[in-house]
């Protein structure tokens, strides 16, 4: 089957914000519906995923080392870390909330992790090898990103009902701001990432280095 | 050549497809990457426009009524929203309290405006006043508004706490849920059929 044409050949661009296809005849700056600045791919696409991934890479670390949340009850208190959250519900028999957490605290962010750096070592190369399948991949980084804000969102309603001084208390501890940047800066990475890189091979210097913004 | 409005490139691999006209629950899918192109809305704008207001009031009940309340040994406590953004910003972690007030708060309330706002002169058939940078905004803003896992994570505090106390969910939680399912219609990527009005 033939593919149909692409943006480039015939001399026309997305623009990101409102989808209009914009005619890059006269080589315009802005979209001339939304007037948001126009580029043929992302600016400086590879770098930026780059430093967004190796940021969070360098936060997970803290993030999962790191105490999340004190409990206190009748006086004696406890850190928990994320993990230790999870083999809790385990250890209780909760195993469906056990996995929603490591799911959605662990998982998501390391698939995103491997997933990205996959991505982007692949285009680098200049890869042909499944496409198609790396797009799905791409769009799925992007769908199940900002599902990781659970914990923070969890620990942020617990601290604020288990307020009862010395007869129980839940505080936020640092980990949790650790883990809040993984989640952004993943989120940033994905998205800088421009999948239509996926199908610039071989990869077209010119395009990526946006020379319309430059 | 078609006009640009006629057409649609496709975000993933930059395919240049004709616009079709879809019927209920067809989408257009990319013949190379296999993304989706257009997917059938069956909003008109009054519908959309009435969405937009049943969410704002349910925004209301998320704010000021407490997602949940506990109680151990007499002692009661309840949380609304903003209580959680705030048992954040203590200490060390205040940016935290930034993006999580983002993300549940400030981002869904701004959304909802710019729909209100751009909708109801959409209803007589004008543009709003800045209706470019009204739009602009609603796309920037989608990626950080996350009160669907808002919902679950409410959800999950709730199991959390049966353990060592009782746990009691309130209207906040009700409505947070409705709300989260509505701003998945309402607020999603379609409102970009606005752009094709005259």
């Amino acid at each position: 089957m033939s593919r149909p044409p692409t943006a480039s050949e015939l001399d026309l661009c997305l623009c990101h914000s409102c989808g209009l296809a914009c005619d890059m005849h006269d080589e315009p700056h802005q979209c001339p519906r939304c007037d948001a600045p126009l580029h043929r791919r992302k600016t400086n696409s590879l770098g930026r995923t780059w430093a967004y991934l190796l940021a969070a890479l360098a936060f997970y670390v803290p993030a999962n080392v790191l105490p999340v949340m004190n409990t206190m009850m009748l006086g004696s208190g406890a850190d928990s870390t994320i993990m230790s959250g999870v083999l809790e519900f385990w250890e209780h028999g909760a195993w469906d909330i056990a996995l929603i957490i490591f799911i959605a605290s662990i998982a998501v962010p390391g698939v995103k992790f491997v997933a990205l750096s996959m991505l982007l070592i692949t285009v680098q190369r200049g890869s042909t090898w499944a496409q198609q399948q790396r797009s799905k991949l791409y769009r799925f980084v992007e769908l199940i990103g900002y599902w990781s804000m659970l914990d923070v969102l969890v620990v942020a309603l617990v601290a604020a009902l288990v307020k009862f001084q010395s007869l129980g208390d839940i505080e936020p501890r640092p980990g949790i701001l650790f883990f809040g940047l993984v989640v952004v800066f993943t989120m940033l990475s994905a998205m800088s990432f421009d999948p239509r890189m996926i199908w610039d091979t071989p990869p077209d210097k010119e395009l990526m280095d946006d020379p319309i913004q430059q | 050549m078609s006009t640009p409005e006629q057409l649609i490139i496709c975000e993933h691999c930059d395919c240049v497809y004709q616009k079709a006209l879809l019927a209920k629950h067809q989408k257009t899918v990319c013949t190379r990457c296999g993304g989706v192109l257009q997917r059938h809305n069956g909003l008109t704008v009054e519908q959309r426009l009435a969405l937009s207001f049943t969410a704002a009031v349910l925004w209301l009940f998320a704010n000021f009524y407490p997602v949940m309340s506990i109680s151990l040994q007499g002692l009661k406590n309840s949380a609304t929203l903003w209580d959680s953004v705030l048992a954040l910003s203590q200490g060390p972690i205040t940016f935290m309290a930034m993006v999580a007030a983002i993300s549940i708060i400030i981002a869904p309330a701004f959304q909802l405006m710019l729909l209100i706002w751009v909708l109801g002169f959409a209803l007589t058939a004008r543009r709003s006043p800045a209706f470019k940078l009204c739009m602009r905004w609603l796309e920037t803003l989608r990626p950080w508004s996350m009160l669907e896992v808002c919902l679950l994570g409410a959800m999950v505090a709730v199991f959390k706490l049966a353990g060592m106390l009782d746990v009691l969910p309130g209207i906040g939680l009700l409505a947070l849920a409705v709300l989260s399912l509505l701003m998945i219609r309402i607020a999603g990527r379609d409102i970009r059929d606005l752009w094709d009005m005259p």
